[in-house]
């Protein structure tokens, strides 16, 4: 049984009128890398600070190892914040923005120093001892503000969009960096994002958050190849749906009528006349020029795209424009040629339709 | 236009400025410095000689006095404008925009009189059966009137109340510079209310706090009449010494020679302030 380290009870949050947090539960678990994913205007910033102790919650509760916290100052919580914007005090060096946590907790100079070093080491920042943050590159702030967290072993580290400001190439590096780091430290971490590339590649879980609610909490894996309804299908990744009405259900397959053709997929618990939505990841098409044995949907090459490793390919089905895509950039296809799609049936994501999906 | 004629314009605008510096500071001032090394004859006219005499005089026992006196109020003076200054702006900064704005130029409205008569405003409030008072007395405080004119604290009133608004102003611009989420990282990092005040407000406001000071602090050595009005003619401050030696004593030279002194205890401050770091940028606005 793992240790819960983090538990939020029913937090509501409201700025005025507006209610930003509708009833959210959460438990985190010691050593986990956690994230909070949304759009923007989601609440997971909102949620963030009512963990650090930044906002007040309107209504809830929050427990750090098993303590209530809901009602304590930043200062006497057991957790560190990394600001989207570094916040590092601009007239402090670097050393002694790293020390600062200590120092209020005076802790030993002799102390401070040599964890500092220590810390700097870790962030591969040694030799900066004694700069200022502005004649620091974007990533070395953010290595330091970091730094500036970790080294008061908080229960749980809360970051908040921390790599949003670099380019693409070091927001990479500085994932897998944190990742190993996160791991080697076994501290627990909360991650705010809104960009599904960092949920993925660095979470042990994935909260997606809609509207001041979870949609779903899973596995970057679970969530990806098992979402349980169509906004987390389509937050997470590149997908096309098919809409269609089940037509012919049998002990193991059940048939769904899209675009004239009828569709194979696993029975489940689904009836005659029900509608569904399918959802296919672009790279679970197989493009052939022959219609296959299984689900030959047809389909007109109307464009390649070439994104290096892979080449994005758009066909067209009626109306729908389907997304697919191939490693490698032979280019085997020419613009307008007619090419069936298959997939394997594992693949096929089937939910049932909602109401309010119809729009989609 | 070609570059030359450009120039041309732009020197031409600074016309205003330069001739203002020049007509309305700069000759005044070297008339006053060419004027404290002449001699007074006794008709209060000038005897057009080279001497020290004047400077050798300020620094008798009595000047000197006067000189020390000036600088306790002023310093004073100061002390008080930052401590009142400090919650003032910090309160003003967590507020709406809009009413940040409302708050400034609230400040700002004493501006509008004339500071003699808001001064003599404030005998109405301070006199012994001035409304302070009858207030204190009547709702059973004090239950005998308290000088509040005619000496120290009166004085320190009236300099407080008239050059409160320099100190806050550039302390408020100081103070909005600073980026909420250093506050909050401050306090996520452990510290305390009076921490964050002391390890990173007063740091990032330093530059504030020094302008500010400045411009309370060097108009307090001179505000005669605030010492006059609310200290009762019992205190002299460097204001009233230069006052009396050119339109009582008729002692141009001297007169000349102190706000010579008085100039260079200034610049000495502003040398300080960049001793330590400071830019003159700050002393202008932020």
């Amino acid at each position: 049984m793992k240790k819960i380290i983090l538990k939020i009870e029913h937090l509501k949050k409201s700025f005025g009128e507006k209610n930003v947090i509708k009833d959210f539960d959460l438990d985190v678990y010691e050593g986990e890398f956690l994230t909070l994913l949304g759009s923007s205007g989601c609440g997971k910033t909102t949620i963030l600070r009512s963990i650090a102790g930044l906002d007040p919650v309107t209504e809830g509760h929050i427990y750090i190892d098993g303590k209530e916290v809901t009602n304590l100052d930043p200062q006497h919580r057991e957790v560190n914040t990394i600001f989207q914007n570094y916040a590092l005090f601009p007239l402090m060096t670097v050393e002694d923005n790293i020390g600062f946590g200590l120092k209020m907790k005076k802790v030993p100079k002799k102390e401070i120093e040599k964890r500092v070093h220590d810390m700097l080491e870790l962030v591969h920042l040694l030799g900066y001892e004694k700069r200022k943050p502005k004649e620091l590159s974007g990533g070395e702030q953010q290595r330091v503000s970091i730094a500036r967290g970790l080294i008061n072993n908080p229960k749980v580290l809360l970051l908040d969009e921390p790599l949003s400001a670099l380019d693409q190439k070091l927001r990479k590096s500085m994932q897998l960096e944190l990742k190993q780091l996160q791991k080697k430290l076994g501290i627990t971490f909360i991650y705010v994002t809104h960009s599904q590339d960092e949920a993925l590649t660095m979470s042990d879980r994935i909260v997606l958050l809609k509207d001041g609610k979870i949609e779903q909490v899973d596995t970057p894996v679970t969530i990806y190849e098992h979402p349980n309804s169509l906004y987390t299908a389509q937050f997470l990744g590149d997908s096309n749906l098919f809409q269609g009405v089940v037509t012919k259900v049998e002990k193991e397959y059940t048939w769904v009528r899209v675009h004239e053709t009828d569709l194979k997929i696993l029975s489940s618990d689904w009836k005659v006349g029900d509608e569904l939505d399918i959802i296919l990841r672009p790279e679970n098409i197989k493009i052939s020029l022959e219609s296959g044995k299984e689900n030959p949907l047809q389909g007109k090459i109307i464009d390649q795209i070439y994104d290096g490793a892979v080449t994005n390919l758009m066909i067209r089905v009626g109306k729908q424009m389907i997304n697919a895509m191939y490693l490698g950039n032979d280019k085997l296809y020419a613009k307008g040629q007619m090419v069936y799609m298959t997939w394997d049936i594992e693949d096929a994501i089937v939910l049932k339709r909602k109401s309010s999906d119809n729009e989609q | 236009m070609t570059m030359n004629n450009k120039k041309i314009w732009r020197y031409f605008f600074l016309i205003p400025v330069i001739v203002y510096v020049a007509l309305l500071i700069a000759l005044p001032l070297l008339y006053i410095l060419l004027i404290s090394f002449f001699k007074s004859d006794s008709y209060g006219g000038m005897i057009t000689t080279f001497t020290i005499q004047n400077y050798i005089e300020v620094f008798d026992q009595v000047y000197i006095n006067v000189f020390l006196k000036s600088i306790l109020i002023a310093g004073l003076t100061t002390f008080i404008c930052i401590l009142i200054s400090y919650p003032f702006v910090l309160a003003v900064s967590h507020k709406k925009p809009r009413t940040q704005k409302i708050l400034m130029t609230l400040v700002m409205v004493p501006f509008l009189t004339n500071s003699l008569i808001r001064m003599y405003g404030w005998l109405v409030l301070l006199r012994k059966s001035g409304v302070i008072n009858q207030v204190l007395l009547g709702t059973g405080v004090i239950h005998e009137s308290l000088s509040l004119m005619y000496n120290m604290s009166g004085i320190l009133i009236g300099m407080t109340y008239t050059l409160l608004p320099f100190m806050i102003l550039p302390l408020y611009s100081s103070v909005s510079t600073i980026d909420p989420s250093l506050l909050e990282a401050a306090s996520d990092l452990g510290a305390s209310k009076i921490k964050i005040f002391f390890k990173i407000i007063v740091p990032q406001t330093l530059p504030g706090l020094f302008n500010g000071s400045l411009m309370v602090f060097t108009p307090a050595l001179g505000y005669f009449f605030i010492v006059d009005i609310l200290g009762g003619g019992k205190i002299m401050i460097l204001g009233n010494l230069i006052k009396n030696q050119f339109l009582t004593a008729r002692n141009w030279p001297f007169g000349a020679a102190i706000s010579i002194v008085l100039v260079l205890i200034t610049s000495l401050l502003i040398l300080a302030y960049r001793k330590l770091g400071g830019k003159m940028d700050d002393l202008g606005g932020a």
